[in-house]
């Protein structure tokens, strides 16, 4: 046990290693020759299943024993297998929401502390200096429910740290993120590393994020080994276009953004004195009040502002699922297919609309696809719209397959949508909505913690609907998203 | 090294921590389950409940898939009893209306669905062993409820009651349930789980 | 979303300024409940129970529950005890002259006398069991459970770490329904959707269970190691007065029940 707050740190060495999940064939990492000095800062960065997350989890001891999958070659943490030294490396990884264990903020710190055997008497100091070091000045019978997407990431930052580890393992500590919280995370990372020395891995999409922070770059190759492995510049040079492709965010390299051709059209939903926010029409916390705004054909609006300013409930509110706090959110006669004369009696308020009525005119795409899966295979979950709609066998079939093209999804039609990777459940998310038509797509955080490829996808697809006359209302705390698409913004 | 799949059901019965966080997660998910129950169901019902000698015992596998449900997924000596209760001390938490009586509902019924698992020595995961493990906590629901809150009932309430029981626990925890891990295994869920491994993956 | 706010505020109270009663551990609460339970099942008549209802009664405005929660959540078991002895009534074992037969049902003396002691029963059991739990706080009882119970710590712990997953459990919920909407397939009945939603809230959370089993493990949880304790959990004289109140409003029961020859045994 170091009780002493100088913590030697940790150096890794990999000879051969690899790991194989186990109800899988491919080896999710192998042949991997690496070795990375105590004190080293160092950016792992790979294509998307080159095992990035796999190094990270051995190297903290958590991927588990036999039942789980297979190991070969030799693995060392500070000279000792991961799973004999536990407490000597510290993970903190991508999710906030699942890494605060406990209710209250002191106990969660605590909580690393207590399962290595540290004395009840050092454990508050410990946690009164680790919430010290990541700059989370809250009391420690705080609710940890109640923090922010940012703070969660310091928190885990914190109970790690309380466990004095010589090795620091972030897996996209900040791909969930608002900017805000990303700065105050680096920052306290920055912190930590200037206190302990202890030697850093981090795994991040945004490189630009960690390069003040890095003294060395290593690329893991999808088929095995490494790709590339040096000085951050050097390595950035070399490999930087692989990498772009790869998905990674390199400077110098931004994704490729859509041609446009922008015309606006008829106005198809207006705002007025609208109020938002949690709770009933009775019992109101109003976020915003007051907005005005109109979405017109051929346009895109973004809803922006951090975590928790309500741009999802705006979002939602407009999309007709929510009913408006105060205020109207009124669809136009264009909108409601007044001027075909099909649909007479459609009332003008989204929210009265039945689920049906809303196919055609507002789609919504969720943040977390998972939310809005229904079936057990992708083409099926394609066809619930147009069935919904009674459209005929032969149009469904139609609008399917040209979908699973379009989208690149025909390889995955048969596969259950819950075990698509990431890019593709947001491509099939994407393309349930476009089934049936809408006038207008609204997405909540459609970019959220991707790679540059499927937000360049993301951007492409949004590009080509809006050009073809559609509206897209996103919201959004994506920069560059916002860039690429906008032609409007509502700040929150 | 070898490399040949494994496709061959876990029997390590040591309890990895990934199969105490998914049990417990799955009993808290249950004993929302619970909690919606009561509100929704109780509103609608509970006038008519006194009025059926004992059918009103035929919702009540709704409390007794979690055990069942844990135990399928996991695969572990005691899963069954340690979901069933651990979703009862939560609804309780939750604020159930029978506040901690309900917890001793969890041991024994939970006690039903896991002698039924323990009979086939925690290797047979089947339907019908779900469904018997069903059964089992039905009529250990049947029993008890019969003791502690209707002691004064004639034979026929008493038959009624029971059967009820175990024809809710066979459908609701049993069948239901086993159904619900062969949807959960097909979504990739449970790849970290024996249960979840019938087909090998590339 | 105000069952969410509900919800979360039941799983973890602030401790600001705590009451005598609310600062007793947990499991003696808990143990008192289940003494006075155990006591009282035994016997099914009118004097036990209702002694045990009145002794319990006078013992509430010590428990420091406020009066709004306690009718809020006692409410369903108000509810339930007129109910059951309604079924106690019509189905009861009958006795003595029987006033009213139809079908099944067989309204006599003694399925009257049943009713009113099941009726009484219902409280007597139930109106302690939910009081001593409103004030309780998960982690206190976590704590208890493996401090005090020495309970396997690793299953305590794991229970209490997916407790927390609630709320967001109820968020997933929420966002499925509005989901369903979206779809277009939200116009059928809520009741016949239940069934699915179950199934896409059991994927949501195995999948958030597995993270956050390995968060948990990264930060050393079911180690070999020997767990120390951040917070002490004991059971001192007030615990100990706790349960044995429990235990002698049960015997107290009993006993008035034996002594007025009403003792009426549930087996036979």
């Amino acid at each position: 046990m170091n009780s002493g707050q100088d913590v030697p740190a940790a150096g890794v060495v990999a000879r051969g290693w690899g790991w194989r999940h186990a109800p899988r064939k491919r080896w999710a990492v192998s042949d991997l020759d690496l070795r990375i000095e105590p004190g080293e800062r160092v950016l792992l960065l790979g294509a998307s299943g080159a095992g990035k997350s796999t190094l990270l989890q051995a190297l903290a001891g958590v991927l588990g024993g036999e039942d789980d999958g297979e190991p070969s070659g030799e693995l060392l943490v500070g000279g000792k297998p991961p799973a004999e030294s536990r407490g000597r490396a510290g993970l903190v990884l991508q999710d906030p929401d699942s890494q605060v264990i406990l209710a209250k903020v002191g106990d969660d710190v605590a909580f690393g502390c207590e399962n290595l055997g540290v004395p009840r008497q050092e454990i508050w100091p410990r946690v009164r200096e680790a919430l010290d070091a990541v700059g989370l000045d809250v009391a420690l019978d705080r609710s940890t429910a109640a923090l922010s997407g940012g703070q969660k990431q310091r928190l885990a930052l914190a109970g790690v740290l309380a466990m004095r580890p010589g090795l620091l393992l972030l897996d996209e500590p900040t791909a969930n993120l608002d900017p805000a919280g990303v700065v105050d995370v680096r920052d306290a990372v920055a912190r930590v590393l200037e206190r302990t020395g202890a030697t850093l891995v981090v795994v991040e999409h945004r490189v630009d994020v960690w390069l003040p922070l890095v003294d060395r770059v290593v690329v893991l190759s999808p088929g095995g080994g490494l790709l590339a492995d040096g000085s951050p510049h050097a390595v950035l040079t070399d490999q930087g276009r692989v990498l772009a492709e790869a998905g990674v965010w390199v400077p110098g390299f931004p994704p490729a953004l859509p041609a446009r051709h922008r015309a606006s059209g008829p106005d198809l939903l207006l705002a007025g004195d609208l109020s938002v926010g949690r709770g009933s029409r009775v019992e109101a916390l109003v976020v915003k009040a007051d907005i005005e705004l109109t979405v017109a054909a051929g346009m895109t609006t973004a809803i922006t502002g951090p975590n928790g300013s309500g741009k999802t409930t705006l979002g939602f509110t407009l999309a007709g699922l929510l009913p408006p706090l105060a205020g109207v959110v009124e669809a136009t006669p264009e909108l409601r297919g007044l001027q075909t004369g099909r649909h007479a009696g459609i009332s003008e308020h989204p929210i009265r609309w039945t689920s049906r009525q809303l196919l055609t005119r507002i789609g919504t795409v969720f943040q977390e696809p998972e939310h809005q899966f229904l079936t057990a295979t992708v083409r099926e979950e394609l066809e619930v719209g147009p069935r919904a709609l009674k459209l005929p066998a032969g149009e469904i079939d139609a609008r399917v397959d040209e979908l699973l093209q379009r989208l690149r999804l025909d390889a995955v039609a048969a596969a259950n949508p819950f075990t698509l990777s990431g890019g593709e459940k947001r491509r099939l998310s994407v393309a349930t909505v476009l089934a049936t038509r809408p006038r207008i797509l609204m997405l909540d955080e459609p970019t959220f913690g991707q790679d540059a490829r499927t937000w360049a996808e993301q951007v492409a697809i949004l590009a080509e609907f809006v050009d073809a006359g559609g509206a897209v209302v996103a919201a959004t705390h994506d920069r560059a998203f916002v860039e690429a698409l906008a032609d409007a913004e509502v700040g929150l | 090294m070898t490399s040949t799949t494994t496709s061959i059901p876990s029997r390590n019965l040591k309890w990895r921590v990934v199969d105490i966080v998914v049990a417990s997660v799955i009993a808290v998910a249950s004993s929302v389950v619970f909690f919606g129950w009561n509100i929704a169901h109780d509103a609608v019902t509970a006038p008519f409940k006194a009025l059926l000698p004992g059918l009103q015992a035929l919702d009540g596998g709704i409390w007794l898939f979690a055990g069942v449900l844990t135990a399928l997924v996991v695969r572990k000596p005691g899963a069954a009893l340690y979901g069933e209760l651990v979703a009862a001390v939560i609804s309780a938490l939750l604020g159930g209306q029978y506040g901690a009586t309900v917890i001793v509902s969890g041991l024994v019924q939970g006690l039903g669905a896991e002698v039924v698992f323990l009979v086939f020595f925690y290797l047979n995961w089947r339907l019908y062993v779900a469904i018997l493990a069903g059964i089992g906590a039905g009529i250990a629901k049947g029993v008890l409820e019969l003791i502690v809150w209707y002691p004064g009932a004639d034979a026929l309430f008493a038959t009624v009651y029971i059967v009820s029981s175990i024809v809710s626990g066979a459908v609701i925890a049993g069948f239901l349930s086993w159904l619900a891990v062969r949807g959960l295994a097909k979504t990739g869920a449970l790849d970290r789980f024996a249960s979840g491994r019938g087909t090998v993956r590339v | 979303m105000s069952v969410a706010a509900e919800g979360s505020r039941q799983v973890s109270p602030g401790k600001g300024a705590m009451r005598p009663f609310e600062a007793v551990n947990p499991v003696a609460k808990f143990g008192a409940a289940l003494l006075l339970a155990a006591c009282l099942v035994l016997t099914i008549d009118w004097v036990s129970a209702g002694t045990a209802l009145l002794l319990e009664l006078a013992a509430m405005p010590f428990l420091g529950v406020r009066a709004r929660a306690f009718w809020l959540r006692t409410l369903a078991v108000w509810i339930a005890a007129p109910l059951t002895g309604l079924t106690i009534l019509l189905y009861g074992q009958a006795s003595g002259t029987v006033y009213w037969e139809w079908l099944t049902i067989r309204v006599s003396d003694g399925s009257i006398d049943l009713a009113i002691a099941t009726a009484l029963r219902v409280l007597a059991i139930g109106l302690p069991a939910v009081v001593l739990f409103i004030t309780v706080d998960a982690t206190d009882l976590a704590d208890g459970l493996a401090q005090v119970w020495r309970l396997p710590s690793r299953f305590v712990l794991g229970a209490l770490a997916a407790l927390r997953l609630v709320g967001l459990f109820l968020d997933d919920w929420r966002y499925l329904e509005l989901a369903r909407r979206a779809r277009g397939v939200g116009d059928t009945g809520r009741i016949r959707r239940v069934p699915g939603q179950v199934f896409a809230l059991l994927v949501l959370a195995i999948r958030r269970g597995s993270r956050l089993a390995t968060a948990m493990e990264a930060r050393g949880f079911g180690g070999e190691t020997e767990r120390t304790w951040a917070r002490d959990s004991r059971f001192g004289w007030r615990e100990w007065l706790v349960a044995c109140a429990g235990l002698m409003v049960g015997m107290i029961s009993i006993a008035a029940a034996v002594l007025t020859g009403h003792w009426n045994f549930i087996v036979g």
